[in-house]
């Protein structure tokens, strides 16, 4: 048979009543965890592995994809919601939807989260489908100096996309650079800046710092402004829907934003939240409303939201294809696979034909079954900013500490938890930008590691960095993108450029 | 009967309770006509979940549950530094209760060396040695490197130009490129190991031809080995494994052998009948079919050891570790 009939027969599996009947609980459940910060996909599908043991092969696959999509839709709600990030994908969804959100746009946002990451999901399941062995190859071409070099292209398009004050965006990036320091060095097995706490060795939880942050800092921001505007921010005002602007700025977003993070969500290295950062300096650069960024500018919920799905169906490239997880839930789904006798491997395209198509199809509907959840529930959601303001944030707080403590009950990190709440506190009432700290945590020890492993493998010679093609157009992508803005700033474009900076919070 | 799975009841995890394994363990208890010693266990996995020992914790909890060892099992997840923060938790809070067990493993005595962990091994009660895998060494199949005695013969002649990929610093497979490296006459502190952290990153880099070598468990490379992207030259154990096409690295002349197992300890402080009592159990589940079905379907050995000699095991184990970690220059 070939792929198209493989397909077909997966999805007349997939659309039998009592799988819908699974999609939908997968669904349900992936996007309630994925709304809780802390309670990640991985751990979700590992407490039900031991439920899919009564149900057969396919039934406990599109559980598995539900929960899969839905743990990547579900953290936007409440990083737009609430500035509350559940998942490290979802952290710089909270930089513009959270903005859109105040500004009585909520509705809008939570859409265009929601069909992005319909759309992504969409393209990048049949991407996945149609394309998995070619995009695999292209992934191993990606080692160690290239991650790098993309870790650069990152770092810089992301700090760059902060606007004017480039002291103030660089000083939090190097606090999150430095934070990224704490714990067990992967490549010696030291330990560094842990002063003997156990808990640090494992380095910084990125979800309590973005947590932290952006939710705790924000509240104790508005608690600090002392009462007099209590609800007036928050009102809903104008559409639910998305206007036809909405939509003509979201399409092209959405589709970059799935360009971006399907091939990056392949690479065994990369990541959904790479993809996100990388997303949302794209929309920043070619967008045509700069103003608005910083503000709630739509593209920069959009892109980043489709980016992180897309990632999430490329993250299956891998393990469909030789067999390797590169995230902790891919690593449960192979438990999955191998309680049904398959040896997950480069040969299961081959071996097990109707299990690996079953999937994909299963992922088709598991997606399809979001959206017919989500874009109602969006009425509902937006109701949530009606909330008077201290009630609101007062949940917040306790919504962010229950949810923090939930994965990790102890002392340290209620501590952790505070401390960056108030260094977010402080940060905000300096006008220093919030978004690089996060940014920092997430990619610093990526980019160092990549970057030691590189000049082990070449025995200390740094020329090897740009000895290959993809590391060296990388490299130089990264140097047009520092580069660039100086240049429009010396032209006189630097006034909207400053304007943005001080809008970011 | 899945959609009992909301979310607080999933978070205390009451996992395999749903109705086919219940009866089922209802049914084994009555036909043993054996009193119910139903003791109740938590099992702490002190990594993620998805990895070797969170898959062990989880698998112990279904056998257990369904072959009526005990009525409820609950599995929690303290993950960090190769178990080590798990462990340290596990010490100071499950001291003399005999519900409460921890998984553990090889990666385990070096990570507690190697982060000068403040708890180790000695501060909670070995049960039994369950599981175990054999270290497996291969080169990307486009390497002109065609035997072990090839890739050891170019290590010694310059250290630093073979890179080797494989987990954690100061892993089991870092320890097996130190002591392959030592047995081939080469210094341990000049071989050029290069750390990925798990999920198939290690694997990514060899199949990409990133690295020279690669070192891994051997269930991690087989399928790739049987698809012909991977070259497999030796095995650490200590005899040819069945179905696998590779030297022993005794048999090719370099005198190493390593198992990475996996083992179950209770909490420290327990009184002898405690011990003796868990013991039991434990012993009950390593020999049920259940367990023996769940080894064949993961591929796991079983390496079942138990009592004095696992403790007499164990302690060797630790040693050689810690002069060899020492030889590295990992440990001080």
């Amino acid at each position: 048979m070939d792929t198209f009939s493989f397909l077909l027969q997966g999805l007349a599996t997939a659309f039998e009543p009592i799988m819908l009947l699974y999609a939908l609980i997968g669904v349900t459940l992936g996007t309630a965890v994925g709304v809780l910060p802390g309670i990640g996909p991985a751990l979700t599908v590992a407490l039900l592995l031991p439920v899919t043991y009564g149900l057969d092969a396919a039934g406990s696959l599109i559980m598995f994809a539900g929960i899969y999509y839905g743990g990547m839709y579900g953290g936007s709600t409440t990083s737009i919601l609430l500035n509350t990030p559940g998942e490290s994908a979802s952290v710089i969804t909270a930089l513009e939807g959270n903005k859109m959100a105040r500004a009585g746009r909520g509705g809008p946002a939570l859409a265009t989260a929601a069909i992005g990451s319909f759309v992504a999901g969409l393209i990048a399941t049949l991407l996945l489908a149609f394309l998995a062995p070619h995009v695999v190859k292209l992934a191993l071409v990606f080692g160690p100096r290239e991650y790098f070099a993309l870790m650069v292209l990152a770092f810089v398009t992301v700090s760059a996309a902060f606007g004017e004050s480039a002291i103030k965006g660089l000083v939090s990036l190097f606090i999150g650079l430095a934070l990224a320091m704490v714990g067990i060095d992967q490549l010696t097995g030291q330990t560094r800046l842990a002063f003997g706490v156990p808990q640090l060795l494992d380095g910084i939880e990125v979800t309590t710092l973005a947590v932290a942050m952006f939710a705790l800092g924000e509240a104790l921001f508005v608690a600090a402004q002392g009462p007099g505007n209590d609800g007036a921010v928050l009102a809903i005002k104008g559409r639910v829907k998305m206007t036809a602007q909405d939509w003509s700025r979201s399409w092209k977003a959405w589709l970059r934003g799935t360009g971006i993070g399907f091939p990056i969500g392949s690479m065994p290295a990369g990541g959904a939240d790479i993809a996100s950062f990388l997303s949302y300096a794209t929309e920043r650069n070619l967008t045509k409303h700069p103003e608005e960024f910083g503000k709630g500018a739509i593209e920069g919920v959009a892109g980043p939201e489709a980016a992180n799905n897309a990632a999430a169906a490329g993250t299956l490239v891998p393990l469909l294809t030789l067999g390797l997880p590169t995230t902790a839930t891919a690593a449960i789904m192979l438990a999955g696979f191998q309680q049904f006798g398959l040896q997950p491997g480069p040969l299961l395209f081959a071996t097990a034909p109707d299990l690996v198509w079953g999937l994909i199809a299963s992922l088709l509907v598991a997606n399809v079954m979001l959206l017919v959840l989500n874009l109602p529930l969006i009425r509902f959601w937006i109701l949530l900013l009606k909330i008077p303001q201290p009630w609101l944030y007062g949940g917040i707080l306790v919504f962010a500490t229950l949810g923090t403590l939930g994965v990790n009950p102890s002392p340290v990190e209620l501590t952790m938890l505070v401390l960056f709440g108030t260094l977010g506190y402080l940060m905000r009432l300096y006008g220093y930008p919030i978004a690089p700290v996060v940014v920092g945590l997430i990619l610093g020890p990526m980019a160092e590691q990549q970057l030691r492993r590189a000049l082990s493998i070449s025995q200390g010679d740094p020329m090897t960095l740009v000895q290959s093609p993809i590391a060296a157009v990388l490299l130089a992508l990264a140097a047009v993108a520092l580069i660039l803005p100086m240049i429009l700033r010396a032209r006189g474009r630097g006034d909207v450029l400053a304007q943005v900076g001080q809008a970011e919070d | 009967m899945p959609t009992k799975g909301i979310i607080p009841d999933m978070i205390r995890d009451k996992g395999g309770k749903h109705m086919k394994h219940a009866l089922f363990g209802a049914m084994v208890a009555a036909a043993l006509a054996l009193p119910a010693f139903a003791n109740d266990y938590s099992i702490m996995a002190p990594a993620s979940p998805g990895g070797g020992w969170d898959s062990t914790a989880r698998t112990m909890q279904e056998v257990m549950q369904a072959e009526g060892i005990s009525s409820s099992v609950q599995v929690t997840n303290v993950p960090g530094a190769g178990g080590t923060v798990g462990l340290a938790q596990f010490v100071a809070s499950a001291s003399g209760d005999p519900s409460q067990l921890i998984v553990g493993g090889y990666v385990m005595v070096g990570a507690i060396l190697t982060n000068a962990s403040p708890v180790s091994l000695a501060d909670v009660t070995p049960i039994a040695r369950l599981t175990g895998e054999a270290v497996a060494i291969v080169v990307p199949a486009a390497s002109p490197i065609q035997d072990i005695k090839g890739l050891v013969d170019a290590m010694a002649a310059d250290p630093g130009a073979v890179s080797w990929a494989g987990g954690s610093a100061g892993g089991v497979d870092h320890i097996t490129v130190g002591l392959l490296a030592k047995a081939a006459g080469v210094d341990p502190t000049k071989i050029n190991y290069i750390a990925f952290s798990g999920g198939g990153e290690a694997t990514a880099a060899i199949l990409g031809n990133q690295v020279t070598a690669g070192i891994s468990g051997l269930g991690e490379f087989l399928p790739q080995v049987q698809a012909g992207t991977m070259r497999l030259l030796a095995v650490s154990s200590d005899a040819r494994i069945e179905g696998v096409d590779a030297p022993t690295l005794s048999e090719a002349g370099y005198d190493v052998v390593v198992q990475n197992w996996r083992m179950v300890a209770a909490a420290p402080g327990l009184s002898d009948e405690q011990k003796a009592q868990v013991s039991a159990d434990i012993e009950k589940l390593a020999k049920s079919a259940g367990w023996q079905k769940a080894l064949a379907d993961k591929g796991w050995a079983d390496t079942y050891l138990a009592g004095a000699d696992f403790e007499a095991q164990l302690a060797k184990e630790i040693e050689a570790t810690t002069a060899i970690l020492k030889d590295i220059g990992l440990v001080q």
